[in-house]
């Protein structure tokens, strides 16, 4: 359905220049991505703030530019420079944002909104078929019609992310990319906001890309778990077996901070310590080197290889080596 | 220690009165670790900042908050200062809310021991530097000496829980200091946190709204919803047999990580329109477990739970 | 599930009954009017600018004299006889060159009107757009108005309408074009600021998603979005260009005699204030004063009701 390969983004920033002739300085956002996606698949990319995780989804979806790599969508290869390739990926594809609120227009009604994507998806239908339709789907996500003229502000955060849910489905595209969407949410309503993605999946054979920095909503919706880390691609593995037993020791320091709401269970949290190194500079090797607890000298100097081990996908050279040792050694929790 | 009884906060708005918080009572140990859970809207935060005496101006506020006997929001703006400067501390989401980004971090640590305690420039700084020692900032010596745009988000919360340890305070309010925070930063900021609590005796006030969080470091619990408590108990008991429909449902509806068959139960509708003062349950409109005298009469908090439904009855 | 939701919303009774149940909501702009209704001094002050324009417009029909007719028989006694009569006429007496003074303050209420309504709000209208497409677009553009912005500020205005003026001339209608001119820079900076500040809102990026065109994206989505500004803008911007006109026709660059404007009238005022002709000050100023005070409280009522920060 859809597939992206070895997704790389840059961006130029003119602040560090010292005149205003010199050369811009480029931040390496994302580097080197690559996942496929099924069709009612749901994979979940995870990472702290500033992993380019954002990031690489709007690429995808065209909305920043990617620097290199191919992204396939129903076997076509998109274009990012081709108007009818990207309106034919627009179709395909939509979007959901992580701040409810901002995500709609404050000065158009929601059934505006949520019409909207139709008149440029289904020019052919007719202007009240699209209202009917977009009344519809309102009332699918769960706004009652009746409501339909009122303004964004009048309702609430998660109600908000429910049209801005009917908004990016009423045209029925196949991938929904979400990022970050229940981040802005209370606990009780942003249960509500992933139930109602999991059944829309369900009913529409949806495939989901799902972005957020809270895990524990991750490993509930998603069948695969991506974990990036410095804009690379650090672990890729059924959500199920990534939260059992990670491999990369990024994502097993990642996965032991994850706070249990258990009394009973102790968390032993990882200590990361050294810093991060510049996404302007990036270094030669494994861009966890300069914080690993398992680094090696090789790791400093070359790229590890994504190495496949049980079904994990993970850039680590430990797994070269030792990998069962490794397993029992690095078990938690 | 501190004891809030019967505190109630309205807010003066255009669109009429807020009511943030309703009759709320409660009270910290000292050496204790309590937490106040509660979603957006339910005045988690404005309990906080009543504390501190530093409502926004439009409040209206009733009750008492009694700090060793003295009632807080009788005290004078001098009094309040000296108290918010020695003796309770208080942690915010956004660590460069509290920080003074033109100021470098030992001028901001050591100023509020010089103002008020008439202590030294050199007894300031080793204050200062047991203080950077204490939040684990390495090389304290040479950091005292920069700027806080030169830190990590981390890190900056780690000096602003320095700043609120510089005078020792017996209670430190954390509203929500891991909020906008990674996972791997917020372990290490929680763990931070209890290592103070443990090490210097001071009483903690955690504000949040993660029950993670919670589970992994209070003693005690508070469940906000709409401004009034619903149930408090001690944390092994709260999440064990939670005794309230609303903390059943947030429990519920948190995924967690560890339980592989998790399915999350939602808790239906939205949060409580806060204009009219409750006269009824406020979460009885999105309770599963609602009867009608729900719906028009307000549960007083008995036994740790406000609520008008045996606990057996409930589902 | 969706096979049904696509039978049930292709059947006309269903758009029919959700039509019937809609609830009509309170838009924006009408909880602004509401707003702007409740503050008393603001709609009192439309009432006074309306009286003030309809002035400008029907005055001249209670006039006994037209703005340049010289009255021959108060002419060398201005002093004496030249003040406000209602036995000749002249409702507000004379001017120094012995020309009916109502009948000229119906003319320079309309002149100053006019250059304020129409310079006002089409110079803010350049300004907005101006400001809207260099906050959209950001990098070189956006460096080049800035520059051009910065520079402009640095050039006094007087000296442009000397320029101007010795080349096209003194009409009414170049008077508006060289305020245009000078004040292409109004609002530029707010709408730049505000557009700046809203590109990056998600609705934006929600709109990209559908391949809106960045045209399409300013006019529709930002645009009703920075209205509010601009609305505001405009209402201090026309009482600034009134007053700009008044001060280069008190200078003597302004509109060519006979025509004249309230600026002119004033200067004239003032020029003979010491020989004791006072009404020859007073009615224009009393205009002038009158027509500030009330754009200034339109202004701020429509800041009130527009701001949402005062929410």
């Amino acid at each position: 359905m859809l597939a992206v390969q070895n997704a790389h983004v840059e961006f130029r920033v003119a602040q560090t220049k010292k005149w205003p002739w010199s050369p811009a300085g480029v931040v390496h956002a994302v580097n080197g991505v690559s996942f496929d996606l099924e069709p009612g698949q749901t994979i979940g990319i995870v990472g702290e703030s500033g992993c380019g995780k954002s990031t690489l989804i709007r690429s995808v979806a065209g909305l920043t530019p990617l620097a290199s790599g191919t992204v396939t969508l129903d076997g076509e290869r998109v274009q990012y420079d081709n108007r009818a390739s990207m309106q034919r990926l627009r179709a395909t594809m939509q979007m959901i944002f992580q701040d409810p609120i901002a995500s709609l227009n404050p000065r158009m009604t929601i059934r505006e909104i949520v019409t909207e994507p139709l008149s440029f998806f289904r020019p052919e239908m007719h202007i009240d078929k699209r209202k009917a339709a977009a009344l519809a789907m309102l009332e699918r996500v769960g706004i009652p019609p009746a409501q339909a003229n009122r303004f964004p502000h009048e309702f609430s955060g998660g109600q908000c992310q429910r049209i801005g849910i009917a908004r990016s489905l009423v045209a029925e595209p196949k991938v929904l990319l979400c990022d970050e969407p229940v981040s802005a949410l209370d606990v009780s309503v942003q249960a509500q906001v992933v139930n109602l993605l999991k059944e829309l999946q369900r009913e529409m054979g949806l495939a989901l890309v799902f972005v957020a920095h809270d895990l524990g909503v991750v490993r509930h919706i998603s069948d695969e778990v991506l974990v990036m880390y410095m804009g690379a691609q650090m672990e890729r593995a059924p959500a199920a077996d990534l939260v059992r037993a990670p491999k990369h020791p990024y994502a097993q320091a990642l996965l032991s901070a994850v706070p249990i709401p258990d009394p009973t269970v102790r968390i032993a949290p990882q200590m990361l310590e050294g810093d991060l190194p510049s996404p302007m500079e990036l270094p030669p090797g494994c861009l966890f080197a300069s914080r690993c607890p398992h680094a090696m000298t090789k790791c400093a100097n070359a790229k590890p290889p994504m190495l496949h081990r049980d079904g994990h996908e993970a850039a680590c050279f430990l797994l070269e080596d030792t990998p069962e040792e490794l397993d029992a050694s690095l078990e938690h929790h | 220690m501190l004891s809030v009884e019967n505190l109630h906060i309205r807010f003066r708005t255009g669109d009429g009165m807020v009511h943030a918080v309703n009759d709320v009572s409660f009270s910290v140990d000292t050496s204790s670790r309590m937490a106040v859970v509660g979603e957006s809207g339910s005045g988690k935060s404005q309990i906080a900042l009543a504390v501190m005496g530093l409502l926004a101006k439009n409040a209206e506020v009733d009750g008492r908050i009694l700090w060793n006997g003295q009632d807080l929001l009788a005290a004078s703006p001098r009094e309040m200062n000296r108290i918010r400067a020695q003796e309770i501390g208080i942690i915010f989401q956004d660590p460069m809310s509290s920080l003074n980004p033109y100021m470098t971090i030992e001028r901001q640590l050591t100023e509020i021991v010089e103002h008020h305690e008439g202590m030294s420039r050199r007894d300031a700084r080793a204050r200062a530097l047991e203080v950077m020692d204490a939040v684990r900032i390495p090389d304290a010596k040479t950091r005292l000496r920069a700027y806080p745009h030169e830190f990590s988000g981390g890190m900056r919360q780690r000096i602003v829980i320095a700043m609120a340890l510089m005078c020792r305070p017996s209670l430190i309010l954390a509203d929500e200091p891991t909020t906008a925070l990674d996972v791997t930063v917020q372990a290490q900021i929680m763990q931070l946190l209890q290592d103070v609590q443990s090490d210097l005796g001071t009483s903690v006030v955690l504000i949040t709204h993660d029950l993670g969080v919670v589970a992994g470091f209070c003693e005690d619990v508070l469940v906000l919803y709409g401004g009034r408590i619903m149930e408090t108990a001690r944390t092994d008991t709260l999440f064990d047999r939670p005794s309230h429909p609303y903390t059943r449902g947030l429990l519920r509806a948190v995924p967690n990580i560890e339980d592989p068959s998790d399915t999350l139960i939602a808790i239906p509708g939205s949060p409580p329109n806060q204009h009219r003062f409750p006269q009824a349950c406020p979460f009885a409109p999105r309770c599963t477990d609602a009867v009608d005298t729900c719906r028009e009469t307000l549960p007083q908090l008995r036994d740790g739970r406000a609520c008008l439904r045996p606990i057996e009855e409930l589902t | 599930m969706i096979g049904a939701v696509k039978r049930r919303l292709n059947s006309a009774a269903f758009a029919d009954e959700r039509a019937g149940e809609m609830v009509a909501s309170r838009s924006f702009w009408a909880d602004a009017g509401r707003r702007f209704l409740r503050n008393r001094m603001a709609v009192f002050s439309v009432g006074m600018l309306s009286v003030l324009i309809l002035f400008a417009i029907v005055g001249n029909l209670f006039s006994r004299w037209s703005f340049e007719e010289i009255d021959w028989n108060v002419l060398g006694r201005i002093k004496e006889d030249g003040g406000p009569s209602l036995e000749n006429g002249h409702w507000f007496g004379v001017d120094e060159l012995g020309r009916d003074l109502y009948a000229r303050v119906v003319q320079g209420t309309r002149t100053s009107l006019l250059v304020g309504f129409i310079a006002g709000p089409v110079s803010v209208l350049l300004g907005a757009t101006l400001g809207a497409l260099a906050g959209y677009y950001g990098g070189r553009f956006d460096r080049t108005v800035l520059g051009a912005y910065t520079i402009w500020l640095a050039i006094p205005y007087i000296i442009f309408f000397v320029v101007w003026q010795a080349f096209f001339g003194r009409s009414m209608s170049q008077m508006i074009l060289v305020i245009i001119l000078v004040n292409w820079t109004a609002g530029l900076l707010l709408v730049r600021g505000q557009v700046m500040m809203l590109k990056n809102r998600e609705f934006v990026d929600a709109a990209r998603m559908l391949g809106m065109s960045d045209f399409a994206i300013i006019f529709r989505h930002l645009a009703p979005n920075v209205l509010w500004v601009v609305v505001i803008y405009t209402s201090l911007v026309i009482p600034e260009v009134i007053m700009m006109e008044s001060l280069v026709s008190f200078l003597g660059v302004g509109i060519q005699e006979p025509n004249t404007s309230l600026g002119a009238l004033l200067s004239e005022g003032a020029s003979t204030m010491t020989f004791g002709t006072l009404w020859q000050l007073g009615f224009p100023a009393a205009v002038f004063v009158l027509a500030q005070v009330s754009l200034f409280y339109i202004g701020d009522g429509l800041r009130d009701a527009l701001d949402p920060k005062e929410r």
